[in-house]
């Protein structure tokens, strides 16, 4: 078979302003098949796809679509072109239903009772072919994540997307939903749809695609089928040096207790309990791994510990203090007690992205004497900190004052991580530690936790990443319907073992999703 | 946080913070000398004469700073809260309780202090008047989730409500029939620019600027200090900015509202001394007359910067002397015409402040093209 490619770039560069994305890129992708694009932040990966989807107009370079060249300036020529992209955050509106979602931006002006009926049928024809269920009766804002992703890509379908971009699919999605996706997927391309994923997880790439770009530095670095490579050969590839992920030995003698909870347990508005009577405890020299799928109270431990929560009942011992309900801890007594927090959610809390990268380091420990002249804020110390964070920690670009949502999520975490580290905590409690990470980050961000261990600190890392806990914790909770479902040890965990648990198969029934379905 | 509205490539900052708002207020004019023209004057003698009134002789220099004086105040007093998320829209009771309070301590204790003693004692009631109105609606946001934009409007109307009862109550000059206090003493009045400068040896003709002026530059510098320099602005911008944040780094979201709220009403207060005890002598009524209003747009052409509050302040400034003069000089051209004039300032300037951003974004794009290309071999 010699079909045209369904997709070739041929030189493809682009500039923004001193940073150069992409530096003449090669690309070809045969019809009916899956590429993967991977590489570290800021490879240029994502700006390639930008391009394509006409969101960027490269500088130089040529697009053809199954053998033409297209011109593609702006979405609506790629769409015409027959291209769709899911984004790693989905576009939708909220208050829509799903059905409403795929008739915006293509509803006639006229009529829409008979042209929404239209869009049903074809979307229920599409749905059949293959796979993905979606309730468009619903408002999107009352969708798992998982479905809302499978909206975002029948949107594209019934817009006539033969080619379908994915950023990050799995980004946002449960073990259970990804696979779900992964056999969604297949079943596209066995219809014939062209599929580009842009992922950082490398058991993807290798378990979906046929052929595989590995960018770095805005250059393509290696490119051909998947067979001929490894998860190791690709790491290697993006990185430019050999990368460690698996386990180090773990530290086997755990010290004095840092931190103690009691019987926690918090009901939110509704009523529904997100904790019920967890108690754990932190020791120095240990990391402690909270395995469980997303939104099964892990969140609110994190915010109970560390006092931006106020649980209804229940203890914590922390530094010789002890604190109940009506006297709860607060986060800035948490940082005098040298309790640090990487919270989940960098973009709404752990920066305040408007503010200089200057400023969001300081965020926590304004009140430092050190960050004090006179009455006054002494800028220079605190941009002196962030410059000597930046170089320990590797942010790039170095500069203290370029806006904090001007970086990528890479670095921002790292930004994050810094800061919390940089004032010797003697706890540190970390959500989500990579999350949009890519994988040379995080091995130096699990190399932090660990030497943060081997210091004498205690860590608690919650993680959706199964692999992350196993590969940093010495002791694994899980976590299921706001109780803690078991405690292991490292060495006595297998994934059968915690998936169980996860999904509930303790003593309680399980609540994947809270109240919210 | 200005630059948000053009999306992920930012202007320089000279384009985005100079440039381009005397290009709007430009386009303003533009369309203002349209309409001068519609109704059959010659709108280069208009605006002639507008500036020439405003800035051509001492006294129509001397009027301009007084207005601004005012809008100073009021300017600063929507930006505060501005930057923790908040928008106040009660410039006008808070001014208004200001002059009460001015008024309170200049009445009741005139007799019995010195200037030196009394006039301190006077802005600081004015501003804990101010401080005070613009805290219950702030403490009713934090701790009760009703929105400042509507109780401060209400508390305008309770101001305004509660000056006329005052003024034809406890508090009407015997002597007098008309709803205003009885004059205050001399010590209670603040001294005139003409009086102060009188004493460096310069003759000055007497105008309502007054030493307010000097306040409400410091009240600009005090504000940028307090905003950008020290822990109550910061707690006070990552809470407008990102609540969440905010919670986190330890600051709570709901002092900071009370913090911001009472900072605004106190800068507002201050046009009670400009008015009250500046220029009037008396407490009137309304002798705010809708500076707190005029605040708002004030600073939203200032950007909620001390810097640019005090170029539009400066610029209403002009504007209302201006015009009161073109009222005066040219038949045919009504106060409504100046009110149109300050309108279409407000839209382009204000509210459509961005619109013109794309099209610098081209040509900034277009002009370093051409120099990299010229820098080329």
């Amino acid at each position: 078979m010699s079909a045209a490619p369904a997709v070739r770039l041929e030189g493809i560069d682009k500039h923004f302003g001193a940073v150069h994305a992409n530096r003449s890129v090669d690309l070809s992708v045969a019809p009916g098949s899956v590429h993967g694009i991977v590489g570290e932040n800021g490879a240029g990966k994502s700006t390639l796809m930008a391009i394509l989807y006409g969101l960027h107009v490269a500088d130089r370079g040529r697009i053809l679509i199954d053998g033409t060249e297209r011109r593609i300036r702006s979405p609506r020529d790629a769409i015409a072109a027959g291209i769709g992209m899911v984004h790693q955050h989905f576009m939708l509106v909220d208050t829509l239903s799903a059905l409403d979602n795929v008739m915006l931006g293509a509803e006639p002006a006229w009529r829409l009772g008979p042209a929404r009926e239209r869009v049903r049928r074809r979307l229920g024809e599409l749905m059949r072919q293959t796979g993905l269920r979606v309730r468009l009766d619903l408002a999107v804002e009352q969708l798992p994540l998982g479905e809302r992703q499978r909206l975002e890509i029948l949107k594209a379908l019934a817009r006539g997307a033969r080619i379908l971009i994915l950023d990050e699919p799995t980004a946002v999605l449960t073990p259970q939903e990804a696979a779900d996706l992964f056999a969604s997927l297949r079943a596209l391309k066995a219809g014939g749809t062209t599929i580009l994923l842009i992922s950082h997880k490398l058991r993807e790439i290798v378990a979906l695609c046929d052929t595989v770009t590995v960018m770095r530095a805005g250059a393509v670095v290696h490119e051909g089928p998947i067979a001929d490579t490894s998860i190791d050969g690709l790491a290697q590839a993006m990185v430019g040096r050999r990368v460690e992920l698996g386990r180090v030995a773990p530290q086997p003698a755990a010290g004095a207790c840092l931190l103690r909870a009691s019987r926690l347990a918090w009901r939110d508005a509704l009523g529904v309990p997100r904790l019920d009577e967890v108690s754990l405890s932190l020791h120095a020299g240990e990391i402690v791994g909270i395995a469980g799928v997303t939104g099964n109270g892990q969140s609110e431990l994190l915010d109970a510990l560390s006092g931006l929560l106020e649980p209804q009942s229940g203890t914590l011992e922390l530094a010789g203090e002890s604190f109940v309900p009506g006297r709860w801890l607060t986060p800035r007594r948490a940082r005098e007690l040298r309790l640090a927090h990487v919270p989940e959610d960098r973009h709404r809390r752990g920066l305040v992205l408007p503010f200089a990268a200057w400023e969001s380091a300081a965020l926590g420990y304004q009140w430092l004497r050190r960050y004090r002249n006179g009455p006054f804020t002494d800028g220079a110390a605190m941009r002196g900190d962030t410059a000597a964070m930046m170089q320990r920690f590797d942010v790039r670009p170095p500069e203290p004052l370029r806006r904090s949502s001007a970086f990528s999520g890479g670095n921002q975490q790292k930004l994050v991580l810094a800061r919390e580290l940089t004032h010797e905590p003697r706890v540190l409690l970390v959500g989500q530690p990579t999350r949009g990470v890519d994988i040379g980050a995080i091995e130096f961000i699990h190399g932090r936790l660990r030497a943060l261990r081997d210091a004498g600190g205690a860590v608690l890392v919650v993680s959706s990443e199964l692999d992350e806990v196993l590969a940093l914790a010495d002791r694994v909770l899980v976590m299921s319907g706001g109780r803690l479902a078991g405690e292991r040890r490292v060495e006595d965990c297998s994934e059968l073992v915690l998936g169980r648990l996860m999904g509930g198969a303790g003593k309680h029934g399980p609540t994947p999703h809270g109240a919210g379905r | 946080m200005a630059s948000s509205a053009s999306g992920q490539v930012a202007l320089p900052g000279w384009i985005e913070l100079a440039l381009l708002p005397v290009f709007n207020v430009g386009i303003a004019l533009l369309v203002a000398g349209v309409v001068v023209r519609a109704i059959g004057l010659d709108p280069l003698q208009v605006f002639g004469l507008l500036v020439e009134g405003a800035f051509g002789s001492r006294a129509g220099v001397s009027y301009t700073l007084y207005y601004a004086t005012t809008f100073v105040f009021t300017g600063l007093a929507v930006a505060v809260a501005w930057h923790a998320g908040l928008f106040n829209i009660g410039g006008e009771g808070q001014a208004t309780m200001g002059g009460l309070g001015a008024a309170l301590v200049g009445l009741g204790l005139g007799s019995q202090l010195p200037a030196a003693l009394l006039l301190p004692l006077m802005v600081l009631s004015a501003m804990l008047f101010g401080l005070a109105w613009a805290a219950v609606p702030g403490a009713l946001q934090a701790w009760r989730g009703s929105h400042v934009v509507i109780t401060t409007i209400m508390f305008n109307f309770l101001a305004a409500a509660l000056i006329v009862y005052l003024l034809v109550g406890v508090l009407k000059d015997p002597a007098g029939m008309a709803p205003e206090s009885r004059a205050l003493g001399a010590a209670a009045q603040v001294p005139g620019m003409h009086q102060l400068l009188g004493v460096l040896g310069l003759d000055w003709p007497q105008t309502p600027l007054n030493a307010t002026a000097l306040l409400a530059l410091a009240a600009l510098a005090g504000v940028h200090v307090f905003l950008w320099h020290t822990r109550g602005g910061y707690a006070l911008r990552a809470t407008g900015l990102a609540p969440q944040a905010a919670l986190y780094g330890g600051i709570a979201p709901r002092r900071q509202v009370l913090v911001a709220m009472g900072l605004a009403g106190a800068l507002a207060g201050l046009v009670g001394i400009n008015e009250v005890a500046g220029v009037h002598h008396r407490l009137l009524q309304d002798f705010a007359a809708g500076a707190g209003f005029a605040g708002i747009a004030v600073s939203l052409i200032g950007r909620n910067h001390p810097a640019g509050i005090a170029a539009a302040a400066l610029l209403f400034g002009a504007l209302h002397q201006g015009g009161a003069e073109l009222v005066f000089e040219v038949p045919g051209f009504s106060r409504e015409m100046v009110l149109t004039l300050q309108g279409l300032i407000v839209l382009f300037a204000g509210a459509m402040a961005t619109v013109a951003t794309p099209l610098f974004l081209r040509l900034h794009a277009l002009a370093r093209r051409a120099g990299r290309s010229r820098g080329a071999p």
